[in-house]
């Protein structure tokens, strides 16, 4: 990397930026009257129409790993990335928004964890609640890092003020705004992310010659990395076995692993994204929230993958005057979109551009935080240590573990930076927690049988499951512990890490699944019929739309619409 | 809720709108514009996000005049 910044600010710049920072703490401003209580403040009084928590929700979840590493991915491995979402995301937001959401918003649980001890017992609740709180605070500390160092890097800002910045600012709008703070700036955030970021898609595409120029060009990409020439812009056609694409994922382990078991996990037991949709003012508008957001969400592979793949192409074509920073024999492939941000856009919409990244890494911030205050405040605070005050004093507890969580965040940044490599070791181990809750779940609300003892020992076996799993493999050509086999034998070698990261979650799904199924068979089932109602399908009346919802509304007929044009993208990019 | 989002939204955009439009429209020397492929994208892009401002605006307009109606 060069030592002097890869690009100079101008004034217009700056007042692009500000003019963002000074509406997204007005905001906050504005809405401080309206906290009251502690529902006003962690769930926005379950208030807030459809449209709003359903962009929210996508954008709680658009923070820097979507928006750099989808880049980044798009630049590496080509269209395939686009699994994350037509074959993830998509499928996963339909099933929680027709089949969980009335169980989520219907039972008045607060949180997800609190869902569980309703549906469970207390050890399965607390068991999620303090994995999923440790894991926001590094989430959040990894998103203020990630943008601290992309800082430092393009603009040479200290590390230290950019921190303490973009700490201050979602510190002061969540407190005091609360959660309605939070979703309101992901909806600007998502607007300004879509106006900052299509303009450099539109410019990329101008360059290399269109879709069809793009296309010719990917092709020498692959012939490069010796694939099939069509292997950086089909999305299926090299899946049928690992060593034909770039991914080296076969499309069992992308089906299962990612479709089934990551994604699921991800967009239906995340108290991230399904605090969005607890916000929302109706349980229909509840059930709406992931399926509006399915709608943007499909097309987002060409606002965050698309600019990855012209970036690779440009970088392969000699005389396009772009090329990624080399690293080792391949190249630096999370700088694709800082880079082009750079390169494309001159002063004016440059500030406009870097506002938007801005907001995508604070977004993440916010997001985290949000969720965190709640679990923390409802699940351990109010369950574990001051029970039974009035809610005057919780409104409290949440508005100062909004600060003392920033705190927390900051100090997970600051460790990241430190220790890379245990920042490595924890992601890995929070992948291991998250990946059999799905089973957990599905079991949970589809089969009464469950019992609480079940789901606890089930949840702890799957996720020794995937330790053993990912101890006993290692991908192809790697070394080193974080890459697995550090149980000392080496049963499998994957052909990618990706891959052994699916099969990592099918297995610890699996194993979940079954220990659950076994367990709640040999023990008693001590919540009654009345206790589970409300939680459970088949003890539960079908929950029936509002009258006179016209059909554009209907969750069912918007699931069946998504899903089909999902199919469609996924035939045309076949 | 009390506080239409569309009404601080709008807003947002239509001044971050208008101030890339003008700074496009007095800085629109070519040399500038040929790392954006020769486009002057702070005129048109400014222009598009002025006019998303605006049409936030309307709606947010629209549903206050509903609402004195009723």
């Amino acid at each position: 990397m060069p030592h002097t910044s890869l690009v100079h600010l101008s004034h217009v710049d700056y007042v692009v930026l500000i003019v963002y920072f000074a509406f997204v703490l007005g905001i906050g401003w504005a809405l401080r009257r309206f906290m009251k209580t502690s529902t006003d403040f962690f769930l926005s009084g379950r208030a807030i129409p459809a449209w709003i928590t359903g962009l929210a929700f996508i954008s709680a979840n658009l923070g820097a790993q979507e928006v750099i590493g989808m880049g980044a991915s798009g630049a590496k491995y080509g269209i395939m990335t686009s699994h994350f979402y037509w074959v993830g995301a998509i499928p996963a937001m339909v099933f929680i928004g027709i089949f969980m959401m009335p169980f989520y918003y219907g039972s008045k649980a607060r949180s997800v964890p609190e869902y569980l001890k309703l549906r469970f017992d207390e050890k399965t609740r607390a068991f999620n609640a303090i994995s999923f709180a440790i894991m926001t605070l590094f989430s959040s500390g990894i998103s203020m890092y990630a943008l601290a160092m992309l800082l430092q890097l393009l603009l040479h800002w200290d590390f230290n003020l950019s921190i303490f910045i973009s700490a201050i600012i979602v510190l002061i709008y969540i407190f005091l705004g609360g959660l309605t703070s939070a979703i309101y700036n992901e909806v600007i955030q998502f607007f300004l992310i879509v106006l900052g970021f299509l303009p450099l898609v539109i410019i990329g595409l101008h360059k290399i010659g269109g879709w069809t120029g793009l296309q010719a060009q990917l092709r020498v990409v692959a012939i490069n990395n010796h694939f099939a020439p069509g292997a950086f812009s089909n999305s299926w056609k090299y899946m049928g076995s690992a060593s034909q694409n770039p991914m080296g994922v076969d499309w069992f382990g992308m089906v299962m692993g990612l479709g089934f078991v990551l994604s699921f996990g991800y967009w239906c037991t995340d108290f991230l994204v399904v605090q969005r949709a607890m916000a929302a003012n109706s349980m229909s508008a509840a059930r709406r929230t992931p399926l509006i957001a399915a709608f943007p969400k499909m097309f987002f592979p060409f606002l965050v993958i698309l600019p990855g793949m012209i970036a690779i192409a440009l970088t392969s074509k000699a005389g396009s005057g772009f090329s990624l920073p080399p690293q080792g024999n391949s190249y630096n492939y999370n700088m694709v979109v800082p880079l082009m941000l750079v390169k494309f856009f001159p002063a004016g919409m440059l500030g406009l551009g870097l506002t938007a990244l801005m907001a995508s890494f604070m977004s993440g911030m916010a997001g985290n935080v949000t969720a965190f205050n709640t679990v923390w405040t409802y699940d351990i605070y109010q369950s574990y240590i001051v029970r039974g005050k009035n809610d005057t004093h919780y409104l409290w507890v949440g508005r100062i573990t909004t600060v003392v969580g920033i705190a927390l965040s900051i100090g997970a940044a600051y460790f990241t930076r430190s220790f890379n490599n245990i920042m490595d070791m924890l992601q890995l181990v929070f992948a291991f927690v998250n990946a059999p809750l799905f089973a957990t779940f599905l079991l949970g609300m589809f089969w009464k049988r469950t019992t609480g003892h079940g789901a606890f020992i089930g949840l702890i076996s799957g996720t020794l499951a995937a330790a053993v799993h990912h101890g006993l493999t290692q991908p192809i050509g790697e070394t080193g512990a974080i890459k697995g086999g550090w149980l000392g034998v080496v049963l499998h070698h994957y052909p990618s890490d990706m891959a052994q990261n699916f099969y990592t979650a099918i297995v610890a799904w699996t194993v979940c699944f079954v220990v659950t199924i076994v367990i709640s068979l040999l023990t008693t089932q001590r919540k009654t019929n009345e206790e589970l109602t409300g939680l459970v399908y088949s003890l539960t009346p079908k929950v029936k739309d509002e009258p006179g919802l016209p059909w554009y509304e209907k969750p069912v007929v918007l699931g069946v619409i998504v899903l089909v044009v999902a199919v469609i993208l996924n035939i045309i990019f076949w | 809720m009390q506080l239409d989002i569309r009404l601080p939204m709008g807003l947002l955009f239509v001044l971050e709108g208008l101030i890339i439009l003008l700074f496009g429209i007095t800085h629109s020397n070519p040399a500038m514009y040929v790392k954006s492929d020769n486009i002057n994208i702070n005129l048109w892009w400014g222009l598009v996000i002025t006019i998303f401002g605006l049409f936030l605006l309307l709606m947010a307009w629209n549903k206050m005049r509903y609402e004195k109606m009723k």
